[in-house]
């Protein structure tokens, strides 16, 4: 089987989650291969029918549910009918971005995520050019590595509420080594402060993904081919112009799926602020995220499907419209440099036919 | 050896050698110190909490107020677990069998019926596979919060609110585990060994519960780490769809209670009740981080 060597090829890469390269790759392996008989081929659609099931049921519909609810009156626990708003069809969108406690709710969400992304992946890149150095290898790596990814296995609501317990007031793990230190006079209530408390949580998000970063990156960082690297540094580069210059270019298309996902994860954020406090935002609706107002749009006790799926729905479009954003700027970037550069080429070897041609007049 | 690697990078080549060396190998040390101390610093960063949290569990809350953090555990264990449970409301056992039904029952279906779609994208040729797997890769990263609303009425209307089913039976259609799986058998599944099966008589059920599946179990073992670990996590669809079924709360659910005014100052049961509820993953983690790590690092799990 000559498509073997290809595939294998194609699956070191997809390590690094490249879909783009994958899909192109494969199709190239797929025309390579032999055509069994049609009989067999059945079964590809047989195994997968639980899956198309499955989604069908417990995600599509639900999907589409969930958008048609919010054009609809659906409200209360018990409705005998639900009804197409009539008069204003975006009625609930209407209401809802005149909400200030859900744009205060998106603002907060998106404020947190930042909070924690920037400093998560500023370290987890640090980390990673010191883990993939060639020279001075640091030991104990994987100890590091397991310590470092460990509080992302643990129940998000367990640390949330541990930390909780760590900052609690007026007795409290904090509290008591900083004033035993001498850097507190007296106790200090952090979660009710409303920048401290959001800081608090970005920092528990920080603290449970920047392992996670790491590790990706890392295993980004060994899937580029080694003679990249060599080349580097025959050609005398240092450590610090290597990575620079080779390795993050290189981790590009890592780094953008992990600013996708987090992004995505980080917009519908609600296991940490919902259990860090009341489960309600406090201090004054400081964490409060955009999913603890969709939640408590229905079980805060009003049950109003309506704003809470139009609130779903913006949040998904602007995931969606984001996540296109971040493709196209960082996919298009080259793209764009390269057809200025060629512009410039164009014009600067114009300029040279032109003086030419007058040298040749003169 | 090193030295020579060492001298690589110098820029001065015209400088006296021994002095560059000798510089370098300050530099070095230099950063060497400064990389242990970060990642030491971060390693007990990482450490602290659950370690205040378990040594917090063995001590009463009177010495917990006078000294929040310890060395050294002490022996009031048994009294914080006494008060913990004489509510009704926080039963970690309880909490370990729902969640651990839950999670359970999600690992299978997950790991089973994502292997079985793996198979069908990789081992056949038919008409919509590749527009099949373009659509596994889109519907990848969307969030399940935010079709939760319709989710949750289409359940309450269908009666199934209170019940586990509608957190299990979802995740047989669980798109990143497809993916995963399918990375990881296009390169390893030998067509010839199914062509000689299929020689032989076997039927395709037959060749994917006695081939396919035993071939698979690497990739199966790290998919089901991380999907049980996921399910036993979960908290926003436990909370809206057994929000008033008291006797079937998962975990993280019972966690939420420790909130309570009972426990305002009984600082100790705190930290047990959150001990209890992340012991299973510590087992399962300090068990299995090297495959968990190398997981990870496959990209087998989503952000």
């Amino acid at each position: 089987m000559e498509p073997f060597e290809n595939e294998n090829g194609a699956v070191d890469k997809s390590t690094t989650v490249q879909a783009a390269e994958q899909i192109s790759a494969e199709a190239g392996a797929d025309s390579g291969r032999r055509r069994k008989s049609l009989n067999h081929n059945v079964f590809g659609y047989i195994f997968s029918i639980p899956f198309v099931i499955a989604y069908l049921i417990f995600h599509l519909y639900p999907t589409i549910y969930t958008a048609i609810l919010s054009f609809t009156d659906a409200q209360g626990l018990i409705q005998e009918k639900i009804s197409f708003l009539t008069s204003d069809i975006f009625a609930n969108y209407k209401r809802i971005l005149d909400n200030a406690t859900f744009k205060e709710g998106f603002w907060n969400t998106f404020h947190i995520w930042a909070l924690n992304f920037i400093p998560q992946m500023l370290l987890a890149l640090l980390l990673t050019a010191w883990f993939t150095r060639h020279r001075n290898k640091i030991r104990g790596q994987g100890f590091f590595k397991v310590v470092f990814y460990m509080p992302n296995i643990i129940t998000a609501a367990s640390v949330a509420l541990l930390f909780n317990a760590l900052l609690g007031y007026p007795v409290g793990p904090l509290n008591g080594i900083f004033t035993g230190l001498g850097l507190f006079d007296k106790p200090f209530d952090f979660l009710d402060n409303k920048v401290v408390a959001r800081i608090v949580v970005a920092f528990i998000q920080f603290w449970m993904w920047y392992g996670y970063t790491m590790i990706i990156l890392i295993s980004g960082v060994l899937g580029i081919s080694p003679e990249i690297f060599e080349s580097a540094d025959v050609d005398g580069a240092s450590e610090f112009k290597t990575f620079i210059h080779i390795t993050l270019p290189n981790l590009k298309p890592i780094m953008l799926y992990t600013l996708v996902t987090s992004l995505i994860g980080g917009l519908t954020m609600y296991d940490i602020p919902v259990s860090i406090t009341n489960g309600k935002g406090a201090p004054r609706n400081a964490t409060l995220t955009n999913t603890i107002f969709i939640y408590n749009q229905v079980f805060g006790g009003s049950y109003s499907y309506r704003t809470a799926s139009a609130a779903s729905m913006l949040v998904f479009l602007v995931i969606i419209v984001l996540s296109i954003f971040v493709f196209k700027m960082l996919s298009d970037k080259d793209e764009v440099r390269e057809k200025k550069e060629n512009k410039k080429r164009m014009k600067e070897f114009k300029r040279a036919q032109k003086i030419q041609q007058q040298g040749g007049a003169f | 050896m090193t030295l020579i690697t060492e001298n690589n990078d110098v820029q001065t080549a015209f400088a006296p050698e021994e002095p560059v060396i000798v510089k370098r190998k300050k530099k070095s040390i230099a950063f060497k110190i400064v990389a242990y101390v970060v990642c030491i610093f971060l390693a007990l960063l990482s450490i602290f909490p659950f370690w205040v949290m378990f040594i917090n569990a063995t001590r009463s809350s009177a010495e917990i107020t006078g000294h929040p953090v310890s060395l050294i555990p002490s022996n009031h264990l048994a009294q914080n677990i006494e008060y913990i449970t004489k509510y009704d409301d926080f039963k970690p056992l309880r909490g370990f069998f729902n969640s651990f039904v839950v999670s359970a029952g999600t690992t299978i279906c997950a790991v089973y019926f994502s292997t079985m779609t793996a198979f069908a994208l990789v081992a056949y040729e038919w008409k919509l596979k590749n527009a099949f797997f373009t659509f596994i890769m889109a519907i990848l990263m969307i969030p399940a919060q935010l079709t939760g609303i319709g989710f949750y009425k289409f359940m309450y209307q269908i009666g199934m609110t209170g019940s586990f089913l509608p957190l299990i039976l979802p995740s047989i259609a669980a798109a990143g585990t497809v993916f995963f799986m399918r990375q990881y058998m296009k390169p390893s599944l030998p067509m010839e060994i199914l062509q000689s099966a299929r020689i032989d008589g076997a039927g395709e059920i037959r060749i994917f519960h006695t081939i396919v599946l035993p071939l698979m179990k690497p990739a199966m073992a790290t998919q089901a780490i991380f999907a049980f670990v996921n399910s036993w996590n979960q908290l926003f669809m436990p909370q809206m769809l057994l929000l008033s079924a008291k006797e079937k709360k998962t975990m993280p659910m019972m966690v939420s209670l420790l909130r309570g005014d009972i426990y305002k100052t009984e600082y100790g049961s705190i930290y047990v009740g959150l001990s209890m509820s992340v012991l299973p993953l510590f087992v399962i983690y300090f068990l299995l981080s090297k495959y968990i790590i190398a997981g990870v690092a496959l990209g087998g799990v989503k952000g």
